[in-house]
């Protein structure tokens, strides 16, 4: 490998295509059989650097992903295995009651919460990016989740309802007023239905924004990383166009619009994928852990079934989002 | 030269002019019009929007940490007293012993903290190489081993967990230790399993990891390996000595995501580990209760219901504890690393 690597270096090469053989043969030793071309080397370094993914993929995630399609349709008494064919999806998707009652109303919600996610993390990600006093501690703590909110501690947190507690002193406040259901609500549901009715608008826009605002905690806590990549976005884009802009007499407004929105474009697309696959497979979440606890109590082979339908649906939603974004992606030409 | 001296000298009368309009002009009309406009004010409400939401947001952050903290140091009898709200009555630091004591928290904070430490170092260089490869080169079925490093992002654990745990209960490669009758061996409840599946680059959010390496390589500029590959390096010592010391703020964010998500994750540790007498972890050291609190909530009625979610959640402090000094430590170079990577659809 060292032999055959070294040779791009003295070729001194400018994306040649046709093979350099004489060249080559000269440099090295004679002996060499076969001289390869710069594109062949670059394809083998290629594979060099991605030969642990393959590997990996070969040996351990693709045996494990046919072993668990395999499982799915298996049945194990004590340890017998005996081939069941559908009745584990049967089971999971006709005899369990509330596995399909789960998936409905735990899919609407997560699908709900994640363009709030998406355009609050935007939202937060342009605050940040503005220079002010306090830039950094800002920062520093709206990227706490990031950290903190993952696995152990978000689910410990969530289990002892200490995240219910960021309304709980707020609620207190109107608790002469509102019956006691409302009171560990962060703005009295109340308010605000009676604001946009006020405004004439639908009462299912209201009850959604009402269960967004209740939500806020889990919709901040779950946009870090989304906050993360759009502040990355937000920092590439080049000063002179906001300069010209500037010049031209755009307004702020007319900027966002014209300039921020189409270039973050391709960074609300991978986020809403993102948000999608991290809201989807957390475990946390509604649906993963009636999974978890069906394998823990009462059947693996089912949970694993059930767990193949989840994933398919994942997958659809994924892809319905991403062809739903990518209509108004702008991609920058690159030179 | 001449009419250089003429130009200063108009210059020079035009700037004073300007201050003496400006010293003539009453206060008053000038504070109209720097302070009275609507740009002003648009700004001013801009800036006092912008604290207001800013500051909501960290509030919801961080308050139910607040609330938390001052409970872990309450006593049960605290707990009772509707005047107690944030601050402790009866300061005691009870909850803590019995908790680090009873649950061994230094044995599993040794323990997780090893398999974290190892798995980011791995996982990081991993996934830096991997990611390196699919960003400058292409090959024949790059697209499609891409298209499988999303996969892996996007099936959800628990999918797989059973078939995970089957295959390294019975750990074999392609069924080559079958075909040498070697016996199949157990790596359960050893360090193995994550070691094995952070060097392959398929572990706990790999995917994630390989897909921000791939972005960051993908704004590295070619020629900075062309001139060293006219230099007479290879392929292998640029990587090493070129693109890695550049790509490190990258690494140290990828290095703290990983070590902070298997310090946190419980999934992984508790297929792995299937016993706390075993291997004590972080997973299993937040899931029992000490037996004195036990006794203690039996005791105290209808106060040791209120006192319950408490041992939970002084858990959840001593978890998130050791995360939160490494993230202050890091989170400036975490911020950097991200800025830095340029992530574009």
């Amino acid at each position: 490998m060292d032999n055959a690597v070294k040779k791009p270096a003295k070729q001194k090469p400018v994306k040649p295509v046709k093979n350099e053989s004489p060249k080559a043969a000269k440099a090295s030793s004679p002996k060499r059989k076969k001289a390869v071309s710069l594109d062949k080397k670059k394809a083998r370094a290629g594979w060099i650097f991605v030969m642990p993914f393959v590997i990996g993929l070969a040996v351990l995630y693709i045996p494990i992903l046919f072993n668990s399609i395999l499982l799915s349709f298996q049945e194990y008494v004590g340890s017998k295995v005996s081939f069941v064919g559908f009745e584990n999806y049967q089971e999971a998707l006709l005899e369990d009651t509330d596995f399909i009652q789960l998936l409905t109303t735990g899919l609407t919600d997560i699908v709900l919460n994640i363009p709030a996610i998406v355009f609050l993390s935007l939202f937060l990600a342009i605050l940040l990016n503005q220079k002010m006093v306090g830039r950094a501690a800002f920062r520093a703590i709206l990227f706490v989740p990031v950290i903190l909110s993952t696995g152990l501690i978000d689910q410990m947190m969530t289990a002892t309802g200490a995240s219910s507690q960021a309304g709980g002193t707020e609620g207190q406040i109107d608790q002469g007023l509102q019956d006691e259901s409302v009171t560990d609500q962060l703005i009295s549901a109340a308010d605000i239905t009676r604001l946009f009715s006020n405004m004439k608008i639908g009462t299912e826009l209201v009850t959604y924004i009402t269960t967004l605002v209740n939500d806020i905690y889990n919709i901040v806590n779950d946009a870090g990383v989304q906050l993360l990549i759009f502040l990355a976005g937000l920092q590439s884009i080049s000063p002179a166009i906001y300069e010209s802009c500037s010049i031209d007499g755009a307004t702020t407004w007319e900027t966002f619009w014209k300039v921020t929105f189409p270039m973050i474009s391709p960074m609300i697309l991978v986020n809403a994928i993102y948000t999608v696959i991290d809201s989807f497979t957390k475990a946390d979440n509604s649906v993963m852990s009636y999974i978890q606890t069906y394998y823990n109590t009462k059947s693996a082979t089912v949970a694993t079934a059930m767990a193949w339908i989840y994933f398919l649906i994942v997958v659809a939603i994924v892809a319905a989002v991403a062809a739903l974004i990518k209509t108004f992606v702008f991609y920058q030409r690159r030179d | 030269m001449n009419s250089a001296n003429t130009n200063s000298k108009v210059l020079k009368e035009s700037k004073n002019k300007i201050r003496v309009e400006f010293e003539r002009t009453s206060k008053w009309t000038r504070f109209k019009v720097k302070y009275l406009s609507t740009t002003f004010v648009t700004s001013v409400i801009w800036k006092i929007f912008r604290y207001v939401i800013l500051l909501g947001m960290c509030y919801i952050i961080l308050n139910p940490w607040f609330s938390v903290i001052a409970q872990s140091f309450m006593s049960i009898e605290d707990f009772a007293d509707v005047t107690v709200k944030l601050i402790p009555k009866h300061f005691t630091i009870d909850t803590y012993k019995a908790i680090i004591i009873e649950n061994r928290y230094f044995e599993a904070v040794l323990n997780t903290g090893l398999l974290s430490l190892v798995c980011a170092f791995l996982q990081t260089f991993m996934c830096s190489l991997i990611g390196y490869g699919f960003a400058k080169y292409k090959f024949k079925g790059s697209g499609i081993l891409f298209t499988f490093v999303l996969v892996t992002m996007m099936v959800p654990t628990q999918t797989i967990k059973y078939a995970l745990f089957l295959q390294f209960k019975n750990f074999d490669i392609l069924g080559i230790f079958g075909l040498l009758g070697m016996e199949k061996i157990s790596l359960l409840n050893t360090m193995w399993p994550f070691v094995i599946l952070s060097l392959t680059g398929v572990g706990l959010k790999n995917g994630l990891y390989i897909f921000m390496m791939r972005q960051f390589y993908r704004g590295v500029p070619d020629e900075l390996e062309e001139s060293a590959y006219i230099d007479g390096s290879s392929v292998m010592k640029t990587f090493f000595k070129i693109i890695l010391p550049i790509s490190i703020p990258m690494m140290i964010t990828i290095f703290v995501f990983a070590f902070s998500w298997t310090w946190a994750d419980n999934f992984y540790s508790q297929t792995f580990y299937t016993n706390n007498q075993m291997v004590q972890t972080l997973a299993y050291f937040s899931q029992d209760t000490p037996q004195t609190l036990k006794d203690l909530i039996k005791e105290s009625g209808a106060a040791g219901a209120l006192y319950q979610p408490n041992i939970k959640n002084t858990a959840a402090i001593l978890v998130g504890f050791p995360l939160i000094i490494i993230y202050l430590f890091c989170q400036r170079y975490l911020i950097q690393g991200i800025e830095r990577s340029g992530i574009t659809g």
